[in-house]
């Protein structure tokens, strides 16, 4: 594995009185693709949440970077090079699309541009003047993962970004993740769609009841099918 | 005048004067209303304090002008600093405790501060009121009416500086920020950008807007503790009828709501005061969300 630039041990969070995680443990080199699978209510969102500082109360260790962010704010975080696209697109309805796109604050040098973003999403640029919630669904999705490829962000945190969307549309996002991922971006991907997420991912980890219970290396996957199927239920 | 007749039969005169009446009292609700939804799009809050903190901005002024010898034109500047200062200690002190809480202990702990705050003048300054002069005495005939200078500033003033803010918010970087916090600050806040930072920001600039609105009432109204309790209670009622969270839908409302004001002034004197609830009666029966504001 080359350079860590993820590493998370005995992460646990909690919304109010609920406790969702309970001592997640990964690690992510820089230019790694990899994907957290599990079953509905693992902890996988709660997960990306509590690595990017948006739960109520988490504890555990974070380092982004060999930087400890256990007790920093998401906009502290954001700054050191990590993006958020949640799961409900977080599309802004006052905004535009190009209002929508041009959001984010660059955090770092080396984000792409705005028009190598319009190249790889041409339907954004034809709809720039529209409301940001007007666009399709799967055209919210390419708007969410659009904008935070201009901040300069080394690492994506995607979450479920295949969700809902008609199969042609779920195979142009695939391309997109494989180009992202020649271009250098680390993404950590939590995915329901395990046939999606084995064609790009190079290694799974998989959650169970706010755990990480097992990791799988891409070239395992085909001899662990078995496997998959008790853990993810399919 | 004491009776309302459907007839109009009154002059010229009388329409134009009242009518620019209704001009300065909307270019009031307007400048008041549009930092009320401000503030209640960002930071949730129902700011009860606002119309204190308008009485804060001309009390400001006057006691630049009497005390210091600061005219009015500086005044108009540096008293919404102040006053924006103020409230911006206010939010880091109190209002980030309650974000969490329902509205209702918002407007309680606005409301509580707003009564500290005008019993306080009052007690230091009394309640009996203080001129301030007119910085541009005078007025034009304008052959219908008499238009006096300062009142006509007022209106342009009040334009002005409605128009400005509905470009910061709605034309520039910073104001798509606040839009984009007022829907998602979690999300916002993801990217990079320090939230509270900017909703502290809102907070003072909201009243900093009031203060200023108090500042260009000095020279009209006597400058008095009490100055802003009534007024306020019109304004949220333009904010109701405009909507919450739409900033055209504020100014809009505030100044069309002064006009109506000033011609039931004409038509029918003894209902001038309250035809600004009526019309909220209705609107909240025909469209809750208010005329310019979206149901979520």
């Amino acid at each position: 594995m080359a350079e860590t630039l993820l590493k998370v041990q005995d992460l646990q969070s909690w919304y109010g009185e609920s406790h969702i995680l309970h001592g997640v443990g990964l690690e992510i080199g820089r230019g790694e693709l990899v994907t957290l699978l599990g079953r509905n209510g693992a902890g996988k969102t709660t997960t990306l949440k509590s690595i990017m500082g948006i739960v109520e109360k988490r504890a555990g260790s974070v380092t982004f970077a060999g930087q400890e962010t256990i007790g920093q704010p998401s906009n502290v975080i954001a700054r050191l090079g990590l993006a958020y696209c949640p799961e409900e697109r977080g599309i802004f309805s006052s905004l535009n699309v190009e209002e929508n796109m041009l959001l984010p604050p660059q955090v770092k040098q080396g984000g792409m541009t705005l028009d190598e973003i319009y190249q790889l999403f041409p339907n954004l640029k034809e709809r720039r003047r529209s409301q940001g919630t007007k666009l399709s669904g799967g055209e919210q999705q390419m708007l969410a993962i659009g904008r935070i490829l201009r901040t300069g962000a080394d690492m994506l945190l995607l979450d479920e970004p295949t969700e809902g969307l008609a199969p042609v549309i779920v195979q142009r996002i695939g391309e997109v993740i494989r180009t992202l991922k020649s271009r250098g971006f680390t993404i950590l991907l939590v995915e329901q769609n395990f046939r999606f997420a084995a064609t790009v991912a190079d290694r799974h980890y998989v959650m169970e009841d706010g755990r990480v219970v097992d990791m799988i290396a891409a070239a395992d996957v085909a001899a662990s099918v078995d496997k998959m199927h008790d853990y993810l239920g399919v | 005048m004491g009776t309302c007749s459907l007839s109009i039969e009154v002059s010229t005169q009388l329409l134009f004067s009242q009518l620019l009446l209704g001009l300065i009292n909307g270019a009031f609700y307007a400048m008041l209303s549009l930092g009320l939804a401000v503030i209640f799009g960002m930071l949730n809050v129902i700011n009860f304090t606002h119309g204190a903190q308008y009485m804060m901005g001309a009390f400001a002024a006057w006691l630049m002008l009497t005390e210091l010898n600061i005219p009015f034109w500086f005044a108009l500047i540096l008293s919404p600093i102040v006053v924006g200062l103020f409230g911006i200690l206010l939010e880091r002190l109190m209002l980030k405790r309650i974000y969490h809480l329902d509205h209702l202990y918002g407007f309680l702990l606005t409301f509580g501060l707003a009564l500290i705050i005008e019993g306080l003048f009052q007690w230091k300054w009394g309640s009996s009121g203080a001129p301030y002069q007119s910085p541009i005495p005078g007025g034009y005939n304008l052959g219908f009416m008499f238009l006096p200078s300062y009142r006509g500033f007022v209106v342009v003033a009040a334009l002005v500086i409605c128009l400005t803010t509905w470009y910061a918010i709605e034309r520039t970087k910073l104001g798509a920020y606040l839009r984009a916090a007022t829907e998602n600050p979690t999300l916002v806040q993801s990217f990079g950008i320090n939230v509270p930072r900017l909703i502290t920001l809102t907070y003072g600039l909201g009243v900093g807007l009031a203060a200023m609105a108090g500042v260009l009432a000095a020279p009209i109204q006597q400058v008095s503790a009490l100055m802003g309790t009534n007024l306020v209670l019109v304004v949220f009622a333009v904010v109701v009828i405009g909507g919450m969270g739409s900033i055209m839908g504020s100014i809009v409302t505030g100044f069309g709501l002064g006009i109506v004001e000033g011609f039931t002034k004409v038509a029918c004197p003894p209902a001038s005061n309250t035809v600004i609830f009526v019309v909220m009666a209705l609107v909240l029966l025909i469209k809750p969300a208010g005329l310019f504001g979206q149901t979520k």
